[in-house]
């Protein structure tokens, strides 16, 4: 079973790359260590071009974990590695991505050099009358594996839909584009289609999953084909962001900010708490430890301590969603959202002209639209005008949690700080930041466009740590800025 | 005596003689850490089997299961070792009154007091120094903080300890490590890097059928199959608490108990406690689930089961 991977072993099979018959005008980034070791190699580096972080302690891991398995049965080889490559789902939607591209190049390249073609039998058989005919069957086929969702079955008619309508020859040079025109000829679509005969698949419409793994299908061979023809690799591309996203989120940000919120929690509870480590149980509960010492004779063997209790931060989050942050908004409400599941005690207010709170509508609600709709109908905090007034929602917010707020309180705001002219009131802000512990600006404005026109954040940000914040990568600057040693005034 | 696994297969067919139905992945996985020594870091929704997998794969290989149950403020003196300071101090007063004469030098008695025979073990060091080798499963550890992964990955990588009064303990044996998570916060890197990773999803519908009709073998195969179907439908729903792999067997339990026929509306809608156990997420489960239930479609749980997140 356990079969011993040398560098360059004659036996590695059809993903392998093999050394000699190299062709001038194929360029390799694998070509440097070659056999199964360098695919796996190369393997690794490719994840690491992609942000998957793989030390080299992982890849020789990668190589153990090969050792153990039958490396020649596809599902284990791909497990083992993603086991001890992939260390979150989201590193192993990655990895199964570059897994596909990567090893389907390497494949492709070891076919260009051992000059290995595919039978192309099928697509010259079909002329005239006969090949009318073929074709609706192809199609109603085709719908029918596609509505039925087999992977085999998708993957040879796939081969047969390029040869009947794909044209060899006259592609478009971009495979996006022939795999779109192919899938038109075919009439795939998720939306029913009443004028199709009932029994036909395509009348109520096909699951929209399955039509894009037919499409991954008909690019990949297609790809496949084009390589063969002009027997050279394309150059390889990074995976886009829009391949990575979650397959289902409404917002691509979304899973960033919520990572990125989670080391924020962390962050949060842990600060405040530094002398837990070494100072633990310092604190010695004299009374308690008395009173048990009467036991045993005035000797105090049973030590009592005061207990440790884990700090819960309390968290103030006030987002504005007026028009002048429109952009902004989506994020600092999907930050808002994150920042809900990670915190038990957190209160959210929106405000433009007031503040209104909104804890209710997080708690109800857990999908990030329907959060979003509701806020947008019910909040009412849009008075006369629309445009943001910080006075006035400085004064309603110290009134709404003046007796809440106490030290241990973090106020984060989430706004560019334009009073649109009216008054700042800066003074009623630097009473709440100075009743809770921490306060914290995010502005969404680059910093170059702070305090022109009527943006007054100097007045706030003095009461306050303003940070520039955008992008779940700005988030994740102010969540390391929280942990400097600077940051960690209390 | 232990069982060594021959091969991926081998593990697959002994989880299922315990009564643990694994995945290709997940076989794999525990065939790869009894093999090579490595730890396996669990992830996954709460409820599809993590810790069980862990008991199976105690009963599987006959090892004994050791089990750190991690929270909030755990630290070492609680997963670790402790000194027996009581018995320490006993035995202090004990020689100074047998002697009853001149004290004895302090470093002798320091000898004397860190010892063993003074330690007390817990379940991290229990594991270690277990002369048979054991199944040690550290649950739920995102519960903990960042400190507390930080000491356990001394353990994790060379399976030792070092108690500074006593030098290191080494493991006499070496334990399969299963870390479970339910990926409420983000580990630390240093820890996902000593560990293979193996990522729980709830199961397939046919796995699941065969995870229920294991369990529930006098349970209608038609019936089954209807109830995996509605399962997978009400966690497609995005609620707080989705139904988990024992509910569904719950489910079935009380199924089979009330002799129920089929799963329509009614029976639907007197059962869903079983599986939902939130009160807003009765109500999203009620309005979609009964609906479809009672207007007699729903029975492809392709199509339709696809509502908008």
């Amino acid at each position: 079973m356990a079969t011993p991977l040398r560098p360059g072993n004659p036996g590695a099979g059809g993903a392998a790359s093999r050394p000699g018959a190299r062709r001038p005008g194929v360029s390799t980034p694998w070509e440097a260590p070659t056999g199964m070791a360098g695919s796996v190699l190369g393997f690794g580096d490719e994840l690491r071009s992609e942000g998957v972080a793989i030390g080299t302690s992982e890849l020789l891991d990668a190589f153990d974990a090969l050792q153990e398995v039958a490396w020649t049965a596809p599902d284990d080889f791909r497990e083992a590695l993603a086991a001890t490559l992939a260390k979150s789902p989201d590193d192993r939607r990655t990895f199964d991505l570059v897994f596909d591209r990567y090893f389907f190049r390497a494949a492709e390249l070891a076919a260009v050099r051992e000059g290995v073609r595919e039978d192309g039998g099928l697509d010259l058989d079909m002329d005239g009358a006969n090949a009318e005919m073929d074709l609706d069957e192809l199609r109603k086929q085709i719908a029918q594996a596609v509505a039925d969702g087999e992977e085999g079955k998708m993957r040879d008619l796939a081969r047969l839909a390029i040869a009947a309508f794909g044209r060899p020859g006259e592609g478009s040079g971009v495979l996006g584009v022939d795999v779109q025109r192919i899938r038109r000829a075919l009439q795939l679509k998720a939306e029913p289609n009443p004028e199709m005969p009932p029994e036909d698949p395509r009348s109520e419409g096909l699951p929209r999953e399955d039509i894009r793994r037919f499409e991954q299908m008909l690019r990949r061979e297609l790809e496949r084909r084009q390589i063969e023809r002009t027997e050279t690799l394309p150059p390889s591309r990074p995976l886009n962001e829009l391949e990575r996203a979650l397959p289902s989120g409404p917002l691509q940000d979304l899973a960033a900010v919520h990572r990125v919120v989670a080391q924020l929690r962390r962050r949060l509870k842990t600060q405040g708490n530094e002398s837990r480590g070494h100072k633990r149980h310092a604190h010695v509960d004299f009374r308690a430890t008395m009173r048990a010492s009467l036991q045993t004779g005035g000797v105090p063997i049973d030590i009592k301590y005061r207990p440790v209790r884990p700090r819960r931060p309390e968290i103030y989050v006030l987002c504005d969603v007026s028009t002048s942050v429109t952009s902004a908004s989506v994020f600092f409400l999907s930050v808002m959202h994150a920042l809900h599941d990670s915190f038990r005690k957190m209160r959210s207010f929106v405000f433009i002209e007031r503040i209104s709170e909104v804890t209710d509508i997080f708690h109800k609600e857990r999908d990030f639209k329907a959060v979003n709709e509701a806020i947008a109908k019910d909040a009412g905090v849009a008075d006369i005008s629309g445009y943001t007034d910080y006075g006035r929602v400085w004064r309603e917010f110290r009134e709404l949690v003046e007796d809440d707020l106490h030290p241990r309180a973090t106020v984060i705001v989430l706004g560019d700080a334009r009073t649109n002219g009216r008054d700042p009131a800066a003074d009623t802000f630097a009473q709440i930041a100075a009743r809770a512990g921490r306060t914290y600006w995010l502005n969404p404005e680059p910093h170059l466009y702070w305090n022109y026109g009527d943006s007054v954040i100097s007045a706030y940000a003095e009461h306050c740590e303003a940070y520039e914040c955008w992008t779940a990568e700005h988030l994740e600057n102010f969540v390391k800025a929280l942990t400097a040693p600077d940051a960690a005034r209390r | 005596m232990t069982v060594t696994p021959a091969s991926v297969d081998d593990v697959s067919a002994g989880l299922r003689s315990v009564g643990y139905l694994p995945g290709d992945a997940t076989a794999l996985v525990s065939y790869l850490a009894a093999r090579l020594g490595k730890p396996i870091l669990v992830e996954g929704p709460a409820g599809v089997g993590k810790t069980e997998l862990a008991k199976a794969l105690a009963t599987y290989l006959e090892r004994d299961l050791v089990r750190l149950q991690c929270y909030e403020g755990l630290d070492e003196a609680k997963a670790l070792y402790e000194w027996n300071y009581r018995k320490q101090l006993l035995r202090i007063q004990a020689e100074a009154k047998e002697k009853d004469g001149p004290a004895q030098p302090w470093s002798d008695v320091q000898e004397d007091i860190f010892g063993e025979e003074f330690l007390l073990e817990r379940p991290l060091m229990t594991a270690i120094a277990s002369p048979e080798p054991v199944v040690l499963l550290i649950d739920e550890i995102d519960k903990t903080d960042q400190e507390f992964e930080a000491m356990l990955l001394e353990i994790l990588s060379d399976f030792q300890i070092s108690i500074p009064e006593l030098g290191t303990v080494s493991a006499k044996s070496h334990p399969v490590v299963l870390l479970t998570s339910n990926n409420s916060r983000e580990l630390t890197e240093a820890l996902k890097r000593r560990c293979l990773y193996l990522w729980l999803d709830y199961p397939s519908l046919e796995h699941e059928l065969e995870i229920v009709r294991l369990h529930t073998p006098d349970l209608d195969e038609a019936l089954g199959r209807r109830l995996v179907e509605v399962v997978a439908m009400v966690r497609d729903l995005d609620l707080k608490k989705p139904p988990s792999i024992a509910e569904s067997i719950d489910w079935a339990r009380a199924l089979l108990l009330l002799g129920a026929q089929d799963i329509d509306a009614d029976t639907f809608k007197e059962t869903m406690s079983v599986i939902v156990k939130h009160r807003t997420d009765l109500d999203i489960v009620t309005e979609r689930i009964g609906v479809k239930l009672g207007s007699g479609v729903g029975g492809t749980a392709r199509g339709d089961a696809a509502p908008a997140r």
